[in-house]
């Protein structure tokens, strides 16, 4: 006899899962005690939420699917905002709660919820198991949903009891076989055709990138189509990373916070390939008008992003790494060169802002110093705010990775994100980056960091502001800084001490430069904080 | 403009309820939904009406799609299905007006399911305009109390909408 509790992990391991984030409780008591049989690593979080967001730290940078647990009630709420963040960045997760006895399910009884309801929105696809003889079918199929076509969270929601049934026999399925799924991964022939004609015609044409050209691991086949096409390239907060930043094709990040360059190369382009970007208000304000000048050519593994936010002329659905390498090796060189010409010199036109400073550290400045000075392979995590835009704008990634909450904006999300960054890539630089806000929201996890002896460090923007948020009160709300202040701001070096963990506050350039220096040598986790002035604006 | 879309689904629980909360959260309109299990117990069709426009319709067909128990959506054509919707409507009816309207229902093809000295309960399944007219005719002797169920549909002719690969 097998119980559920074994078979949840025994699908685990057979999943080849190494790694999980989670917070236990009553109703996930049963799993947690049959996990500790198991080589699979548990990494104890301080916070339900962040279970989540290391889970998609971990998933990002391993590229399989993350996993995280929690218990029954509070603890499964507390996923929600983690689970929402992975889904709007589509990243694979699976996602384990703990459940109330069946029988008593709908009863509101002690640490119920319906997790199951609660997450519909936010989730790929979402199980409750009534019986312990499903666990098989049921994990099998989440982690084939969650890592395959459009990745995304999958919940699966256990009720205490099926952990503790037992069954006669334990066989794992060898493949998922759901009669509704199956996502199309060859682009159309015929599609591609028309795409490489009208590619051919056009005379400003340009690429731009989004989150899915990562997900598809599509680097190198875009590159190949950057310098095979001599197109040049943007990309949305999502899409960073895919094209090195000094590469003479890319033109910068889109959107509100983006590059003047690239948004004024969007505008004037007569043909916009728009590759794994779902067309957000903050990357493209206004699509119709955009649209309205320009063939759109829209590559994704998703049909129902196509046409969603933007009219497309010509649709390509599919597998986004397997596409780009049919256009790569039959585009041919844009007889455009003036436009080329013209769209890479923006770039010099609107060059980087920020001077060193000597009363404070100039953060674009800053950002484009550590830049310099991390490993080529380094990942950095920004989190949500002005720090994300100072990142996404000045940090150079050449192979690494640039993580962030792009689309759910998760503050708090740096933190946990490069711990589970960290702990899939133990040999790699990760640096998280976040300001005196979202650093409190997430704070708790130092222990973790402690507890894990995970290298990871972490840069705090410090300016007692919410930073993006007065930006906003500054331009649109006559100053008046309601509820941007962060007065009770703690001493951030000695509460690093007290954690155990080496810090430093740096109050030049000068200074922040010498301690990133320090830190990056460091073999230990260490927190750097950055005096920053609160009018520094983020673009 | 009104479209009806004919969805298989996997016959489990929470289908509807995914379903129905896809439509509410990405602002689409349900005119009606009815759903019944199929010639195939694992598989239940739903038909839905909605109002909207070209794009609205495509999104809500390729939205469904994402649904993992959702098999097949199929958009049907004007003037290539057949729909009905069954109705109960409990008019007043005193014993002289009784012939009256048991004109109006042979007339309309409607039944009398349940009759007292002073109601009548008519059962009709038909199109929705002609159970529209059929309200109408009843109007003015008063209507009591009506129930309606969604439209279902079926496409014409000897074709099937069958489980095979999504779109």
């Amino acid at each position: 006899m097998i119980s559920g509790a074994e078979m949840m992990v025994k699908c685990l391991e057979l999943e080849g899962v190494e790694m999980a984030f989670g917070y236990p409780g009553a109703a996930i008591c049963p799993f947690y005690d049959f996990l500790s049989y198991s080589h699979i690593r548990h990494v104890l979080v301080r916070q339900e939420q962040n279970a989540a967001h290391a889970a998609n730290g971990y998933a990002r940078s391993s590229g399989k699917p993350g996993v995280c647990i929690a218990t029954s009630g509070p603890g499964a709420t507390n996923l929600i905002t983690g689970i929402a963040t992975a889904y709007m960045d589509s990243i694979p997760l699976v996602a384990i709660t703990g459940q109330v006895n069946s029988e008593l399910l709908g009863r509101d009884v002690f640490q119920e919820a319906d997790i199951t309801g609660a997450c519909e929105p936010f989730t790929k696809h979402s199980y409750l198991v009534k019986r312990a003889a499903d666990l098989p079918r049921v994990f099998k199929e989440a982690f084939h949903i969650a890592s395959t076509g459009r990745p995304g969270p999958v919940l699966i929601d256990v009720p205490v009891d099926v952990q503790q049934e037992e069954t006669a026999e334990f066989s794992y399925p060898e493949k998922a076989s759901i009669i509704g799924y199956k996502p199309r991964t060859e682009g159309h022939a015929m599609q591609i055709k028309k795409a490489l004609e009208a590619i051919q015609k056009a005379k400003r044409p340009i690429l731009c990138c989004g989150g899915g050209v990562v997900l598809a691991g599509a680097r190198e086949e875009l590159i190949a189509f950057a310098e095979n096409s001599g197109i040049p390239v943007c990309a949305t907060m999502m899409g960073i990373g895919v094209i090195p930043m000094d590469n003479p094709h890319y033109l910068g990040m889109i959107g509100m916070h983006g590059r003047s360059s690239a948004n004024r190369a969007m505008q004037e382009a007569d043909l916009v390939i728009l590759c794994g970007a779902r067309v957000g208000d903050r990357a493209v304000s206004a699509p119709q008008q955009i649209a309205e000048k320009a063939v759109v050519i829209h590559i994704d593994i998703d049909p129902a992003e196509i046409g969603k936010n933007m009219p497309v002329d010509i649709p390509i659905v599919g597998d986004i790494r397997k596409v780009l390498r049919i256009l790569a090796e039959k585009v041919e060189k844009t007889s455009s060169q003036d436009w080329v010409e013209r769209a890479v010199g923006y770039k010099s036109k609107y060059p980087s802002r920020g001077e060193p400073r000597t009363d404070s550290v100039e953060p674009r400045v800053f950002i484009r110093d550590l830049s310099a000075m991390m490993e080529d392979n380094a990942i950095l995590v920004a989190d949500v705010g002005q720090n994300q835009i100072w990142c996404a704008r000045n940090f150079n990634v050449k192979e690494g990775r640039f993580l962030t909450s792009g689309g759910l904006g998760t503050m708090g999300y740096s933190i946990p994100a490069a711990i589970g960054a960290k702990l899939a890539k133990p040999h790699r630089q990760v640096v998280a980056v976040c300001g005196d806000g979202a650093f409190q929201m997430s704070m708790c996890e130092l222990a973790t960091i402690c507890q894990e002896n995970a290298n990871v460090k972490i840069i705090i923007m410090e300016n007692h502001f919410l930073g993006m948020v007065k930006e906003f009160q500054d331009r649109l709300y006559g100053r008046r800084y309601t509820a941007t202040v962060l007065n009770g701001d703690p001493d951030f070096v000695k509460l690093a001490q007290a954690y155990g963990i080496e810090a430093a506050c740096a109050a030049t350039n000068e200074e922040a430069k010498e301690l990133a220096k320090k830190m990056l040598e460091s073999p230990r986790p260490f927190i750097l904080v950055c005096r920053v002035d609160p009018d520094v604006p983020s673009i | 403009m009104k479209y009806t879309l004919s969805v298989l689904v996997e016959n489990q629980p929470g289908v509807l309820s995914k379903v129905s909360g896809l439509f509410a959260r990405r602002g689409f309109n349900i005119d009606s939904l009815a759903v019944g299990v199929t010639e195939n117990p694992s598989i239940s069709r739903m038909t839905i009406v909605v109002n909207g426009d070209e794009y609205i319709v495509e999104q809500v067909e390729k939205q469904l799609n994402k649904v993992i128990p959702v098999i097949k959506v199929k958009v049907l054509q004007p003037d290539a299905f057949i729909s009905r919707e069954l109705s109960l409507i409990k008019v007043n009816c005193s014993t002289k007006q009784r012939l009256e309207i048991i004109q109006i229902a042979q007339l309309m093809n409607a039944q009398i399911v349940d009759v007292t000295p002073t109601s009548l309960t008519l059962q009709m399944a038909d199109t929705a305009e002609q159970i529209e007219t059929l309200v109408t005719l009843l109007h003015p002797f008063g209507i009591k109390e009506i129930c309606r169920a969604g439209t279902i549909a079926l496409e014409k002719g000897a074709g099937v909408t069958a489980p095979s690969q999504k779109k």
